[in-house]
């Protein structure tokens, strides 16, 4: 990658860290908390998308 | 009356979601299709690779600055078109990239049809579900966090290990944001269906460029 396409990528992603910070305080300090068998629900279909990108992986291999 | 008046407040409630949730889907469905458009638009002129970059930081620009102050109004629909249309313009030129590869073409399209079995299988299972799932928020704007000050390093380190693991960590995290962002529209949480559209069609867009890398490095192309 050229030198001034690598500064402009950088320069995009340090102004979405600045754009996302007060979204990211707002949640950490005011968002709603999981409730007993909360994260067990939601890591359910995430390692279903491990499990399926691995799968995914092997088919193009 | 207080339980008549509840019931129908309540009744309002769900018509209300329902609307906003047909709404994102319509709309998701309409902005998909003009970016696959756009995206065979700029495959035809066999644009370079760094028209990529400039999309997705103009389109980026847009989503932040413009689009939040044009979502309460008809204009909001436009604009999330010309976003969409760029981000898809974008990806013309990395899908060239991908077609000159030997196994490009299955690649692209193992790509799609993963992308098309997660969102499916994520935005089904959250609608189903009886969990609330907007308690990942602050899990997910961390993640969120921690990927682009990764990214940030990779691009003047450029490691493939580094970049696989930034796109692994991506798919868990745009697939979280699948189920956080269905999951507000259900509560009714998220009423706009122009920014709850915005929100979901990155997390695909995100899902697809990802596993098209992963899918991309890990076939040995």
């Amino acid at each position: 990658m050229e030198l001034f396409l690598k500064i402009a990528a950088a320069a995009a992603i340090i102004m979405l860290l600045f754009y996302m910070w007060p979204a990211f305080r707002t949640w950490q300090e005011n968002g709603p908390k999981a409730e007993k068998g909360d994260w067990q629900a939601a890591l359910l279909p995430l390692a279903a998308v491990v499990g399926f990108v691995v799968f995914l992986i092997l088919m193009v291999r | 009356m207080a339980n008549h008046y509840s019931v129908a407040q309540s009744a309002q409630g769900v018509l209300e979601t329902n609307k906003v949730l047909k709404n994102t889907y319509l709309l998701l469905a309409a902005t998909l299709g003009f970016s696959a458009v756009t995206a065979m638009l700029s495959m035809a002129l066999a644009m370079p690779s760094w028209v990529y970059l400039v999309s997705v930081i103009g389109a980026m620009v847009l989503g932040i600055f413009v689009l939040p102050r044009t979502a309460q109004s008809a204009a909001g629909v436009g604009m999330i078109f010309l976003i969409t249309g760029m981000l898809g313009f974008g990806l013309g030129s990395i899908l060239s990239m991908y077609l000159a590869l030997p196994n490009g073409p299955g690649i692209i399209a193992t790509a799609f049809g993963g992308t098309a079995v997660i969102f499916l299988g994520l935005s089904g299972y959250a609608l189903m579900s009886k969990t609330d799932f907007s308690f990942m928020g602050g899990f997910l704007f961390a993640g969120m966090m921690v990927v682009f000050v990764a990214m940030l390093a990779n691009i003047f380190f450029s490691m493939p290990a580094l970049s696989l693991a930034i796109s692994g960590a991506i798919i868990m995290l745009m697939s979280g944001f699948i189920l956080f962002d269905t999951s507000r529209i259900k509560s009714g949480a998220e009423t706009n269906y122009i920014m709850a559209t915005y929100g979901i069609y990155l997390s695909i867009f995100n899902i697809f460029i990802s596993l098209l890398q992963i899918l991309g490095i890990m076939s040995d192309d």
